[in-house]
């Protein structure tokens, strides 16, 4: 019961970084290189979802529509809430990681001739994403716990079965939420783990940021 | 008809103008050497050229073609015009062979197959072959330098220009750079050169270029600069400079 419930968690964590992942970058791409207008707009947008708790986002998603006679699934529901909430945070690592690439990089490959959008792509963002693992390590540490909040919009994850089963027997009510502890500790560990590797794995020998800024 | 003409360039940066109206022209084959103390904007005139730093007044023609025109296809343009920079701006993520055939695959649309070999022949002729496999990081500054120059003639520019090739590099890895470049002249590149390495001047420059305060005070053949320089302050910039760097040759 406890492991169903957990493996809701981990399919609700891949959708919400997939979404995370998608928007982040395009909001981080847009912030560094979208000139004024959009670059604002991105922004703002970061700064909307870094500051509305992630209850209220969930409740806004999952009872919002329903008003308009839409009826929003609660895995859906908080795949969206806590989805574009972590692309505000990951737009923020990418963008750091953006701007920490030397602006000689750039001109190096438009002195080449290529396009700023080819530039952009086959330059700069490989690098950038090298430098983001670090941080997107602590983001997901953060939105692996955060999957738990999905309960209150009932959905069969890991803590909501914990609330079942310490309705029906208060006394288990320690070593069932201990076991949650320790599901999460474990989930932690194994995903910075992968990160870890990944970001040994896709090291570049002796890489340091350099050049000319 | 010159391979670029250069007509009445002008850039400020901010307050400042750094360049005053500059003109000259250069031939196919020709290279010529701009030399002047710095902040005159040497560099700067570089970038002018390639537009990576458009000029806010002045034009500039490759081959006949307007590179200054607002309709003009900038990115065609550049791929025919090298860039050799102080700092190398190496392609941090790739390796000297990643670095050499990128160019020729995204801008050019030459196969993988094709463009690793060439990327492979131009390895070899800066004497980097054995480096293919090796990130940036992992060569010297002189190697680098190497690499990039290989990149840039890997697009099979019309002109390659260098901005200070060998400023950053240590004074035993200057001579390894400065050969690359000797033998690329003499094969008939056409090549804009800032640099305060004499020696180089001596050996393969058409002409010196001497720039000041944002405007071209001198020019003329080496020989002429060096033994009989018209202004003053040429001979005076040239005898100092060569003192400082000596004749690498």
């Amino acid at each position: 019961m406890l492991l169903h419930g957990t493996l809701i968690n981990i399919e609700l964590l891949l959708a919400l970084l997939i979404v995370g992942l998608l928007v982040g970058t395009l909001i981080a791409l847009l912030q560094v290189y979208g000139g004024r207008f959009l670059g604002t707009l991105a922004s703002g947008y970061a700064w909307i979802f870094r500051s509305i708790p992630a209850l209220v986002l969930l409740f806004l998603f999952y009872f919002g529509p329903s008003q308009f006679g839409v009826n929003v699934a609660p895995f859906i529901a908080a795949t969206i809430a806590l989805g574009l909430r972590s692309s505000a945070y990951q737009s923020q690592i990418f963008r750091g990681a953006l701007q920490a690439i030397p602006h000689g990089q750039m001109m190096a490959a438009r002195s080449l001739g290529m396009t700023r959008v080819q530039a952009i792509v086959s330059i700069i963002i490989p690098q950038a994403l090298r430098l983001s693992i670090a941080g997107w390590s602590n983001e997901f540490s953060s939105v692996v716990k955060d999957t738990t909040l999905a309960y209150v919009v009932g959905l069969n994850e890991v803590l909501r079965k914990v609330r079942i089963i310490t309705d029906r027997h208060y006394d288990l009510a320690m070593l069932a939420y201990l076991t949650v502890a320790l599901i999460f500790l474990g989930l932690t560990y194994a995903g910075n783990w992968g990160l870890g590797w990944l970001e040994t794995r896709i090291r570049i020998p002796g890489l340091q940021i350099g050049g000319e800024l | 008809m010159s391979l670029l003409r250069v007509e009445g360039i002008h850039k400020r940066y901010g307050k400042e103008e750094v360049l005053k109206g500059v003109s000259f022209e250069l031939e196919r084959g020709e290279t010529k050497v701009i030399i002047g103390p710095s902040g005159t904007g040497k560099s700067t005139l570089l970038r002018c050229i390639n537009q990576l730093t458009p000029p806010e007044k002045g034009r500039v023609w490759l081959d006949g073609t307007e590179i200054t025109h607002a309709h003009a296809k900038i990115n065609d343009l550049r791929a025919q015009i090298g860039f050799v920079f102080q700092s190398f701006n190496l392609f941090s993520h790739l390796t000297a062979l990643g670095n050499v055939r990128i160019g020729p695959i995204k801008v050019k649309g030459m196969s993988k197959e094709d463009a690793t070999e060439l990327a492979m022949e131009e390895l070899g002729r800066v004497g980097l072959k054995d480096k293919a496999d090796a990130y940036p990081a992992q060569l010297s500054g002189g190697q680098q330098q190497r690499v990039s120059i290989a990149r840039a003639y890997a697009m099979r520019p019309k002109l390659i220009l260098f901005d200070e090739p060998t400023s950053a590099l240590d004074p035993e890895l200057i001579g390894e750079v400065l050969e690359v470049m000797i033998s690329l002249a003499k094969g008939g590149m056409t090549m804009l050169v800032v640099t305060h390495e004499m020696g180089f001047a001596r050996a393969v420059a058409d002409e010196i270029i001497f720039m000041e305060h944002g405007v071209i005070t001198e020019q003329g053949e080496p020989k002429q600069m060096f033994l009989a320089p018209k202004h003053k302050r040429t001979g005076e910039f040239l005898n100092k400079i060569t003192e400082l760097y000596g004749e690498t040759d």
